[in-house]
């Protein structure tokens, strides 16, 4: 059972519709108990890093997050939440991974949106994925690139695509919307 | 390197695709879902819906319908046509739209696009400016190219940009239909007029088409409906073609 973190962001509907497609078992839940006796988490979202942190704090699911011993995945706004800080709205974020959040700099198209390569793939996640392989990304904030980064994409720099450290995954990109290359990740995770 | 996207458009009616289409591999060339999920597994990068209806009953069933291409279509999509409220868009995303398109209600009501980006983020709001060159200045035309306004093209992209929009899907009204290829000009000037991505849109005929858009303009996208429908130009074989031209395509 995989339990899918149910907060105040949108798109957490499409992870639960990829899960259905892979005839995968999970639940949208925000109650510590369900999350706790899941196998794994997904921590999804799209929305803006500090409301989110206030609304996670007040529950103190931040904590329960942080200590987590179970496989957990963050996508998109889930990979910022898990690092120390996040530029957006100056926000103390849950601090899982050494990295600060940036926005990226003017000098191109802001937001990242399109399909993207990945490159420097570290884990199982990216079991049977190619470098060639694309994904969809939606996003103006980027994690810069760290010891704990699973995979580098480049668009104005070089940033995390991916993060890895201990149980804790994180994609920068939507495997939910990532077509075939996306479900591939999914299933990967539901198989660790 | 980001890719450039081709992104098909389904015209929808009472929930049925209103064009026809003639694919072999359907077995109902008029669900959008079975089209959506064949342009999805030839490579289509996104999709758009685009509602053209008008009653209340019908929208009911535009929702149905949006949450089903939800479940059975693993890349984004975007849902347009007759949203003039935030809760238009509301009911659209939480039954699965990953982004919602405004045209004409935009025009009326600016402030439309700052509330709709407000409550669900810039990436969710796609500004939709269909385009007139009259008197040798591009002008913004409304209700499917029947009115035309006073506004000028590039200003009103730059006001949708600083009012939240996250994406402008630029149609060019003398252009759409034609075949004759994409408004290149008026494409590129808003294209460099803003720092959000633009969607070229009218036009599309044959695979240079594409090629010289992504050549010539700053477009990230391009949009096409009729020439993927009657299967004039297969989508796989569109993307492969640009390959071969060093174009960024997935």
């Amino acid at each position: 059972m995989t339990a899918i973190l149910q907060y105040n962001a949108g798109n957490i509907a499409s992870v639960k519709n990829a899960l259905d497609r892979l005839g995968a078992e999970s639940v949208v839940t925000s109650d510590p108990a369900q999350v706790l006796a899941a196998d794994r988490l997904i921590i999804p979202g799209v929305g803006e890093a500090g409301s989110a942190m206030n609304w996670l704090r007040e529950r103190e699911l931040d904590l329960l997050i942080r200590n987590y011993k179970k496989p957990v995945l963050g996508i998109c706004l889930g990979l910022q939440l898990l690092c120390q800080a996040s530029e957006e709205g100056n926000t103390t974020c849950i601090g899982v991974f050494d990295n600060t959040v940036r926005l990226f700099p003017s000098t191109d198209i802001i937001p990242h949106m399109g399909w993207n390569n990945l490159s420097a793939l570290k884990g199982e996640l990216f079991n049977g994925i190619e470098e060639s392989d694309n994904f969809y990304f939606v996003h103006s904030y980027y994690a810069d690139v760290t010891a704990e980064t699973a995979a580098t994409t480049d668009y104005i720099l070089p940033f995390s695509a991916a993060l890895q450290v201990n149980n804790f995954y994180a994609t920068q990109f939507h495997p939910e919307k990532s077509a075939e290359a996306g479900e591939r990740i999914l299933k990967n995770f539901l198989a660790l | 390197m980001l890719k450039k996207r081709i992104i098909p458009c389904l015209d929808i009616r009472d929930g049925r695709t209103v064009k026809g289409v003639n694919f072999l591999e359907l077995r109902d060339a008029g669900d959008p879902v079975e089209l959506a999920k064949l342009y999805a597994q030839q490579g289509a990068d996104e999709l758009v819906f685009l509602d053209i209806t008008a009653t209340i009953e019908e929208r009911k069933t535009l929702l149905k319908l949006v949450g089903k291409i939800a479940k059975e279509i693993n890349i984004p999509f975007t849902v347009g046509g007759g949203i003039s409220t935030v809760e238009d868009a509301a009911s659209l995303i939480s039954a699965g739209a990953d982004k919602i398109s405004i045209n004409s209600a935009a025009v009326k009501n600016p402030e439309l696009i700052s509330a709709l980006a407000a409550r669900f983020g810039n990436q969710c709001v796609v500004l939709a400016i269909d385009t007139k060159k009259v008197d040798n200045e591009w002008r913004v035309v409304t209700h499917g190219g029947r009115t035309l306004t006073p506004i000028f093209t590039i200003p009103w992209a730059k006001k949708g940009e600083q009012l939240g929009a996250g994406e402008i899907l630029l149609t060019s009204m003398h252009h759409d239909g034609t075949r004759g290829g994409f408004a290149l000009d008026i494409t590129n000037a808003v294209a460099e007029a803003v720092n959000i991505p633009v969607i070229a849109s009218g036009g599309a005929g044959t695979m240079d088409h594409f090629c010289d858009l992504f050549r010539e303009t700053k477009a990230a996208a391009a949009l096409a409906a009729g020439i993927f429908h009657f299967g004039d130009i297969p989508l796989r074989e569109l993307k492969n073609y640009l390959k071969t031209k060093n174009l960024p395509i997935r």
